[in-house]
């Protein structure tokens, strides 16, 4: 194994039954276009039934405009020219998508800037609760005790009156996991919940989160840039590169041995298993100025006038493996 | 929170002795003898002596001013140097007349604006927003003396609806004095007629006032809530499923008026100083009305009076807007530390 995780704990192994029946949500072919810019093209991912998804890529891949379009809160002037998102077989970007809130469970990346400053922790959780999860008041606030023991925060009855800013980091996003199970979501979504948080609290918070997904059965869209994480949350790992999904795969397996020259040169820039640190040639491109084609030819050793053409298409490599690069098999001729 | 607002309120204690030392300070600055206004133009040289010598006025400067605090703070603020009559006497009466014309006022600035300006951020550079707009910068633009006269014209000549100046009408009086808010006095003494009159009277002058103070807040909030729309926050209430009502005026305006409320602590100096200029004209018997008489008349026992009482009732408002504020976000109350 190159990349050692480091994590205690380990993705649960990939059980067949998770891949069995329904993706508990599929998008399908999303493209979504914010005025000028094209952030996403024809992106297609499941996330299995009580299984987990990473979605990895740099900064401006279109990791956040996905997860947006999945919350249903994408940015105004946002367009959704193609594609579906099916949740549980709804599809919840034509659908009133207010239906499905509570549903889907959100715990953001910032805990400190995600809860509003002038309202007390526990109401902000139960108007949530009151939208969205059956029941009396009374019965969301065992139930909201319930979870913040479960997340491990300390005197859940206090935590509940007090304001956000009498938590550190780590109380907060335990406040947040909590809050995104309150509805009894089918799925939980994550944006990187731990990138603002110290590297011990990102351990407990990961393996918290981890855990209590396992426990109670839960899907969990993931988006992270962190491999790391990435290899210790996700069962299953979709690389993205400037709005296209290039490689899709087992997490291990891809990690261990990347296909597509995209993910083999971003793996290689892993510090950990860098055998140089050369980097990849070019930036990524602004989402205004998107190249045609495979979006990575530009930057790509293994271009050639084909991939300028027509985006290639997710090739089935077997053992729920694809990749959306016809030349992935050859040896890169690096200088 | 109690350790917040008694520091407030002792930080308000230092401003107040300031602003009476100032008041001395002004008496002196402004323009005219007011020994020799007292004395009239035929006033002898002894006759201005022996005035000057029963107001203190031929004291040293340090001397009066030592008297001019003790006084003060013993709640003597001298007799006028006009009428002869204890300065107290007069403001008792006409300060709640100004208090409540400027708190009718105030309660339309804010009870409208607010409302308004989350209306204008939540159709940020729609028609609705730019309508807002117009009429908040006219608000600000038009001079209050103007409109108030154009409002008499309009409403009270040519189309005789609401009554043209004054508090009540002369044949219902005033009411026992309780709390000299006519309003509140009427009510008490049962005069529910006097209570509808004085209502009426009071419509012209407070809409006039409110004008400038509604703009202000109007604006105030609506690029509050503009901000507190963008912060992350609100990203996540709106995917957590918060409803689109309660996120605008619930969830986002309460962040939105702590900078709002700290505009009402200026806003009521701002109605005050417009209090002057709408007095006179509606003739409503309040300090406005009063301080103009006392500085054409060089009174500057009256006028160091008025300065004083408003400069109290300001810092009162301004340490109950702090309060408030406190309330409104935690935060602030526990940063004093």
């Amino acid at each position: 194994m190159a990349i050692s995780s480091g994590w205690p704990i380990q993705p649960s192994a990939p059980s067949g039954a998770a891949t069995i029946g329904q993706p508990v949500l599929s998008i399908e072919n999303l493209s979504v276009h914010i005025g000028p810019a094209r952030i996403l093209q024809e992106v297609t991912l499941q996330v299995p039934r009580a299984g987990t998804l990473g979605i990895v890529g740099e900064s401006g891949c279109g990791k956040s405009t996905l997860l947006r379009a999945v919350l249903g809160i994408l940015p105004g002037g946002a367009t959704v020219p193609k594609g579906a998102i099916l949740f549980d077989g709804e599809d919840i970007l034509t659908d009133c998508a207010a239906t499905v809130r509570g549903r889907i469970g959100y715990v953001p990346q910032d805990p400190y800037l995600s809860l509003n400053p002038v309202f007390r922790a526990g109401d902000q959780i139960f108007e949530v609760m009151r939208r969205h999860a059956k029941g009396s008041r009374a019965d969301h606030k065992a139930k909201l005790i319930e979870l913040l023991r479960a997340v491990q925060l300390p005197d859940p009855e206090a935590a509940l009156r007090k304001y956000p800013h009498q938590f550190s980091g780590g109380q907060r996003q335990r406040l947040l996991i909590a809050a995104a199970l309150a509805c009894d979501p089918a799925l939980v979504v994550a944006d990187e919940p731990t990138t603002a948080l110290d590297v011990t609290t990102q351990r407990e918070i990961l393996g918290l989160l981890r855990q209590l997904t396992v426990e109670r059965g839960l899907s969990l869209l993931f988006v992270t840039h962190d491999f790391g994480v990435l290899a210790a949350v996700c069962d299953r790992v979709a690389v993205l590169y400037a709005g296209q999904v290039v490689e899709h795969g087992p997490t291990r397996a891809v990690l261990d041995d990347p296909q597509h020259p995209y993910a083999r040169m971003l793996l290689a820039c892993h510090p950990d298993r860098a055998t140089d640190l050369g980097g990849i040639p070019g930036t990524v491109p602004a989402a205004t100025a998107q190249p045609p084609g495979c979006r990575f030819h530009p930057r790509c050793p293994l271009a050639r006038a084909a991939c300028a053409e027509a985006p290639p298409p997710m090739l089935p490599l077997g053992a729920g493996r694809s990749v959306a690069c016809p030349f992935h098999a050859e040896a890169f001729a690096r200088a | 929170m109690a350790r917040y607002i008694l520091r407030r309120v002792l930080l308000a204690l230092p401003a107040l002795f300031g602003l009476i030392l100032l008041t001395f300070v002004l008496t002196r600055v402004i323009p005219g003898d007011p020994a020799a206004t007292l004395a009239g133009d035929a006033a002898t040289p002894a006759q201005l002596a022996e005035i000057r010598a029963r107001y203190g006025l031929d004291r040293p400067i340090l001397e009066q001013a030592f008297v001019h605090v003790r006084q003060v703070l013993t709640g003597d603020l001298g007799s006028s140097i006009f009428s002869g009559r204890p300065v107290m006497e007069e403001i008792v009466f006409r300060l709640p007349a100004t208090l409540e014309l400027t708190f009718a006022a105030m309660l339309l600035s804010i009870g409208l604006g607010i409302p308004l300006g989350l209306l204008a951020a939540l159709n940020h550079n729609g028609p609705v927003d730019h309508l807002i707009r117009i009429v908040s910068v006219g608000g600000l633009a038009v001079a209050s003396f103007w409109l108030a006269i154009m409002f008499q014209l309009l409403f009270a000549m040519e189309w005789d609806v609401l009554p043209l100046r004054g508090r009540s009408d002369l044949a219902y009086g005033a009411p026992p004095f309780h709390t000299g808010f006519y309003l509140i006095d009427s009510l008490i003494a049962g005069q529910g007629a006097l209570f509808l009159d004085s209502l009426w009277h009071l419509i012209l002058p407070a809409v006039t006032l409110c004008l400038p103070g509604l703009a202000s807040i109007a604006r105030f909030t609506r690029s509050g809530v503009l901000e507190a729309l963008q912060k992350d926050y609100v990203l996540y209430a709106r995917a957590a499923g918060y409803g689109r009502f309660h996120l605008a005026a619930i969830y986002v305006l309460r962040n939105a008026i702590t900078v709002t409320v700290t505009q009402i602590g200026l806003l009521f100096g701002a109605l005050i100083s417009g209090a002057v200029a709408v007095e006179a004209i509606f003739d409503w018997p309040g300090l406005g009305t009063y301080a103009v008489q006392a500085i054409l008349s060089a009174d500057y026992k009256a006028l160091l009076a008025v300065t004083l009482v408003v400069g109290v009732v300001y810092a009162v408002i301004n340490v109950l807007v702090d309060v408030l504020q406190a309330l409104i976000d935690p935060r602030v109350a526990e940063d004093i530390r």
